[in-house]
């Protein structure tokens, strides 16, 4: 039972891992008042982009690159039409969405054809640095980037939103870019450079099942984790300490539901009831915890000097 | 030597043009009134000075020297810090937060490091504010001290204050003008704009008068008396508006509170065993500093705040437990302290006028669209609205917004009337309207509770005067009785009288 909790503890840590990078490049965002939607699509893109270029050129650290910067150009397009143009947030973010899908699929195809084995790579190595003494190496057998998102990229998004004056302005410019602009920040920089950050990490978490994870690119790949990123933004009312708990429940009933599938219970029930699993928990969670979510005031407002 | 020159400034939004070659000269060292209605031109020539609006034309001079402000960012760098009308503030936010956000040191906010500094400078420009306490739980009169101690922080030379005392009461409007005249003699120069002609002959060195965007003149205050300074502003010699004593002892009680307890947001007592009571034909004032219990007092009163115990009847109905629609349609007529809180902004005026009644205009589930607009233009014409009925609430000015909210409510003869800050940040010509309106109301047998932190108010107004102090009643006195002084003892809690 020790053995089941501990491997299942460290299959919850990888399987979190793509959706707590996006959710915290998501909560960037949103924190600064923009809902992006294209969350879905470029971590599609990311996936992709970071495949592609990692098979083509013998390097995984180049793909996983070339990813996050596809990321970044597409939270500063995201920004270009909603910042700067004023378009609807929501047309704009599944705009992209449709876009980064369509590009990915259309260049796949091209490059792959139509193959019924998906190509594969040889993926990222995981580290293991307590190889001598067994139900810790269990726990701690992980990918660099999982190391990365849990002990730098979440405390590093609170840090830097709650103790520096870059996050005072991101906060701000998200509940009252009035007063922030009174005050002499720079609302529409401020914005451009969140989209700009959180698509670098939603891209990020889609290289990591691309590159790490799965080592291989499918059209299935993301499934909705985009989706899935959005509503643990809002669970973790905005705070990225808070998201990563929430990343943590949804990894956590994958990793459990896919224990439960192999372990050949006999029950009389469809294994996709499984497989819905962690969306219905994460919808709950959602449910429960989302009742007094403070929405950062000026979330889907355009901002405009009169 | 002129610290600013604004020289020609013309600045037009569509038709109208809101200032109209305008020049405008600031001294070093001087307290300078703008004086002027509201819709004269003088917040947006402050907004251009502060880089909020661009002008058509016309040239921009700090210290002799010509400057472009593009931005407030350029403005804060000339040295000219604003506190504006509607506050800049962010609400989740700290106070500290909210002070050094845009002029922070460094990267790295330490958190303790930037409070002390903040509560230095409280201290040292005698605001009292606790710089951890966040600003959505400040009331409005705490909201402007953050305001102006934010302007104040980044070492303005030049501050300009945007009605600074319309939500004070007289003891913290004699401690800013110590704080002005303490930062004059500093050398700061500051921009007062006001309504108040009082304030502008007490503190002010010189003013400026505009009327619909044009610059009537530039006056030395001591050469001025008020009534030459209302004539500039107005065109005409202004008349205030205040009650006809009469005697209302006769009347019925129509709203009776008692005791009365409810809590604020953070969860503590706002208001501790509140006995009021209102007759027919009355106006009953509540008098207090900000922040003593009138925002809580005024939601429990329209059903929008939960009470933890006690009784409010209207004509012997209790309505506590009932919903705030279940207020309104008992008879209580809700004028709410925001204006904007009242109203949907982007929502037509003739939207908002049937907002609180949609279901009369409901025919087998759809709006009668015809009976709403006949309705509004009635309303409108009535009250004298200045605006067509489809213009969204939010391009109003604040006096014809507030018509809009008095015309909704008190069209349906409410029974009680619950008035908080009803003329906070309106002009002379609005702030009478409204006054009269209430006055209107008390003559047709309502009763009026109005709630203000503005003595004048309530001394022209009520009846009966209550003293709210830490969320408990200390004491009520007939109007003939109430001096500014006895009040303002009462108001800062050195005595109670029962």
């Amino acid at each position: 039972m020790e053995i089941f909790i501990i491997n299942l503890i460290g299959a919850t840590l990888r399987v979190s891992t793509p959706i707590l990078l996006a959710a915290i490049g998501e909560t960037y965002a949103e924190r600064a008042g923009i809902l992006n939607l294209g969350i879905e699509g470029t971590m599609f893109f990311g996936a992709f982009i970071g495949f592609f270029v990692a098979d083509k050129s013998g390097s995984l650290w180049l793909g996983f690159l070339v990813a996050v910067l596809s990321g970044v150009v597409f939270g500063l397009l995201m920004a270009l039409l909603t910042v700067t143009l004023g378009v609807n947030q929501h047309v704009s973010g599944l705009g992209i969405t449709m876009l980064c899908t369509g590009l990915s699929l259309f260049a796949f195809r091209l490059n792959y054809g139509g193959r019924s084995i998906p190509p594969s790579i040889e993926s990222f190595q995981q580290l293991a640095p307590f190889k001598n003494i067994p139900w810790l190496n269990t726990l701690t057998e992980q990918y660099l980037l999982t190391y990365v998102a849990f002990l730098v990229i979440v405390p590093l998004a609170w840090w830097l939103l709650y103790r520096t004056s870059f996050g005072l302005k991101i906060r701000s410019v998200g509940e009252n870019p009035e007063a922030a602009d009174a005050a002499g920040v720079n609302v529409f920089a401020v914005r451009y450079a969140a989209l700009a950050i959180g698509g670098g990490l939603m891209a990020a978490g889609g290289a990591f099942l691309s590159l790490a994870q799965l080592g291989a690119f499918t059209h299935g790949i993301i499934a909705g984790r985009g989706w899935v990123a959005i509503a643990i933004v809002i669970f973790g009312n905005w705070n990225p300490v808070r998201a990563m708990w929430g990343a943590l429940i949804f990894g956590g009933t994958s990793a459990l539901q896919l224990r439960l599938q192999t372990m050949g219970l006999q029950l009389p029930i469809p294994y996709e009831t499984f497989l819905a699993l962690p969306y219905i928990v994460t919808i709950i969670a959602l449910v429960l915890a989302g009742r007094n979510a403070s929405y950062p005031a000026a979330l889907l407002k355009p901002y405009r000097r009169e | 030597m002129y610290i600013v020159d604004m020289l020609g400034i013309t600045k037009t939004f569509g038709e109208l043009v809101a200032n109209d070659n305008v020049d405008f000269q600031l001294r070093k060292g001087e307290i300078h009134a703008l004086l002027g209605e509201n819709g004269a031109g003088k917040t947006t020539l402050m907004r251009i000075l502060y880089g909020l609006y661009r002008p058509d034309t016309g040239i921009i001079k700090v210290a002799e020297q010509p400057v472009e402000i593009h931005s407030p960012k350029d403005a804060i760098a000339n040295g000219i810090g604003m506190v504006t009308q509607h506050f800049a503030l962010v609400p989740p936010l700290s106070v500290a937060e909210n002070i050094v956000l845009g002029n922070t040191d460094g990267f790295v906010v330490n958190r303790a490091a930037m409070e002390a500094k903040v509560a230095a400078a409280a201290d040292r420009f005698g605001i009292v504010i606790d710089p951890k306490s966040l600003v959505r739980h400040l009331a409005v009169g705490q909201r402007q001290r953050v305001e102006i101690l934010k302007a104040l922080y980044r070492n303005a030379r030049v501050l300009i204050l945007d009605e600074p005392t319309a939500v004070l009461v007289p003891q913290e409007v004699d401690a800013l003008f110590e704080t002005l005249n303490r930062l004059k003699a500093d050398g700061l120069s500051v921009i007062f704009i006001s309504h108040k002609l009082h304030e502008v002959t007490q503190i002010t060195d010189r003013v400026t008068v505009l009327r619909d965007g044009k610059l009537i003149g530039t006056v030395d205050t001591k050469d001025m008396s008020q009534s030459q300074l209302a004539a500039m502003m107005v065109g005409r010699e202004t008349f205030g508006v205040t009650r006809k004593d009469e005697q209302h002892e006769q009347q019925p009680v129509t709203l009776r509170i008692d005791n009365l307890c409810a809590k604020n947001d953070q969860g503590m007592p706002a208001l501790t065993n509140v006995c009021l009571e209102v007759k027919a034909g009355e106006i009953l004032g509540i008098a207090g500093v900000g922040g003593n219990g009138q925002k809580e007092l005024a939601e429990s009163l329209c059903g929008v705040r939960d009470c933890a115990s006690g009784s409010i009847q209207l004509a012997g109905k209790e309505l506590i437990g009932k919903t705030p629609a279940g207020f309104t349609q008992a008879g209580v007529g809700r004028i709410p302290e925001d204006r904007h809180e009242g109203m949907v902004g982007d929502l037509t005026v003739t939207e908002n006028l049937a907002l609180e009644h949609l279901n009369e205009y409901t025919r087998s589930g759809v709006l009668d669209h015809k009976a709403i607009r006949t309705r509004a233009e009635e309303l409108i014409h009535q009250f004298q609205i200045k605006a067509r009925p489809n213009d969204p609430v939010r391009t109003l000015s604040g006096g014809n917004m507030q018509k809009v909210l008095l015309a909704r409510v008190l069209s349906r003869n409410p029974k009680a009337v619950i008035v908080p800050q009803p003329t906070r940040g309106l002009d002379v010509g609005a702030t009478d309207y409204v006054r009269q309106q209430l006055l209107e109301q008390r003559d047709r047998g309502a009763a009026i509770l109005l709630i203000s932190e503005d003595l004048d108010e309530i001394l022209a107004l009520s009846d009966r005067i209550a003293v709210i102090y830490e969320g408990e009643i200390v004491g009520i006195l007939p109007a003939g009785e109430a001096t500014p002084e006895r009040l303002g003892l009462l108001m800062s809690g050195a005595v109670k009288e029962h």
